[in-house]
C-alpha cells in the first residue's frame, strides 16, 4: 500500500468521516480518493481546492504563513483540509457526529507525508 | 455575453458566473457560432470557431483510429491562461465549447461547472425538431453577417 493510500485509509477509519481525498489545489483535480457513495469527490476537489488556494494567497498577501489546517463547518457536517507539499491538499468530508479532533490529527500526519 | 438562441443564455450566464472563464464560445460541430462571451471582434469569433471545430474533428478522427470512444475534452494549460475545448451532445445536436480561463480559477472548477451547464442546456433546449436548412443558403453571407452582429451586440 502506498503512503498516499495508507494516509487516506487512516483518515477514513476515523468515526464519522465520509471520505477523504487528495487534490491538487492549483488545478482542483483529484489525485487519489476514498469516498463513500454519494460524495462527489470531483466537486469537493474543485471547490475546496480553490478555497485553499485562495486562502493561501490571502494569507500571503497579509504577510502571514499559509494555513496548516482548515475546518469549514456546515449544518450537516464539515469539510476539513490539510495542505501538504507541492500544492497537494488532503481533504475530508465528515458528518456532524464525526470525531473532528482525531480526524485532524490523522490528517496532519498524513499531509506531512504528501510529496 | 451574447447568444443567438435565448434558451442558451441562462445556462451560459450561470457557467460564466461560477467558473470565472474569460472567453467562451459555443458552436455547432460545423463551426456555426451559437453564443459567445468576451470576444470583441467578429474576425476573432470566426477564426476561433473554425479552429476549434477543426481541432475537435481531428481529435475525434484520432480517437476513431485508435479504436476508442471520443475524447471528452482537450486542455491546454498555460502559465497565464489555459484553454479547454470540449464537444458535447445537446438535443439540438453535437456542440463544441471553447473556454479560455486564467489563474483566477482552475481546471477543476471550469470542468465542474461546464458539466453543470451541459446538463442545464439539455434541460432548457426546445423539444421541437430542428428545421433542416440547406448547407449553403442563397443568403448565407447575409445570415453570417447578421449572426456576428447579434453575437457582438451591434
Amino acid at each position: 500500500m502506498s503512503k498516499v493510500t495508507a494516509g487516506l485509509d487512516r483518515v477514513t477509519r476515523v468515526p464519522g468521516v465520509r471520505g477523504a481525498l487528495i487534490a491538487n489545489s492549483a488545478d482542483g483535480l483529484v489525485v487519489a480518493e476514498q469516498l463513500m457513495d454519494g460524495v462527489d469527490g470531483r466537486a469537493v476537489a474543485a471547490l475546496a481546492g480553490s478555497l485553499i488556494a485562495r486562502l493561501a494567497r490571502t494569507a500571503h498577501s497579509a504577510g502571514l504563513r499559509p494555513p496548516v489546517f482548515v475546518h469549514l463547518r456546515g449544518d450537516e457536517g464539515s469539510i476539513l483540509a490539510a495542505p501538504g507539499a507541492d500544492g497537494l491538499v488532503l481533504l475530508a468530508v465528515v458528518g456532524r457526529e464525526a470525531n473532528v479532533g482525531l480526524a485532524r490529527l490523522e490528517m496532519l500526519a498524513a499531509a506531512g507525508r504528501l510529496a | 455575453m451574447r447568444a443567438l438562441e435565448p434558451w442558451v443564455e441562462a445556462p451560459l450566464q450561470s457557467f460564466l458566473a461560477e467558473s470565472s472563464a474569460r472567453l467562451t464560445l459555443l458552436m455547432t460541430s460545423s463551426g456555426q457560432v451559437v453564443a459567445q462571451h468576451g470576444f470583441g471582434r467578429s474576425l476573432d469569433i470566426m477564426t476561433a470557431a473554425a479552429l476549434g471545430a477543426g481541432i475537435v474533428a481531428s481529435t475525434e478522427e484520432l480517437a476513431r483510429l485508435m479504436g476508442g470512444s471520443r475524447f471528452e475534452a482537450l486542455m491546454h494549460q498555460g502559465s497565464r491562461q489555459s484553454c479547454m475545448l470540449s464537444a458535447f451532445s445537446t438535443p439540438r445536436g453535437r456542440w463544441i465549447a471553447l473556454v479560455v480561463f486564467g489563474p483566477e480559477t482552475s481546471v477543476g472548477i471550469v470542468r465542474l461547472f461546464f458539466d453543470a451547464m451541459v446538463q442545464q442546456l439539455a434541460t432548457a433546449a426546445p423539444r421541437e425538431p430542428v428545421r433542416p436548412t440547406p448547407l449553403l443558403a442563397e443568403d448565407f453571407e447575409h445570415e453570417l453577417d447578421a449572426s456576428l452582429k447579434a453575437l457582438l451586440g451591434r
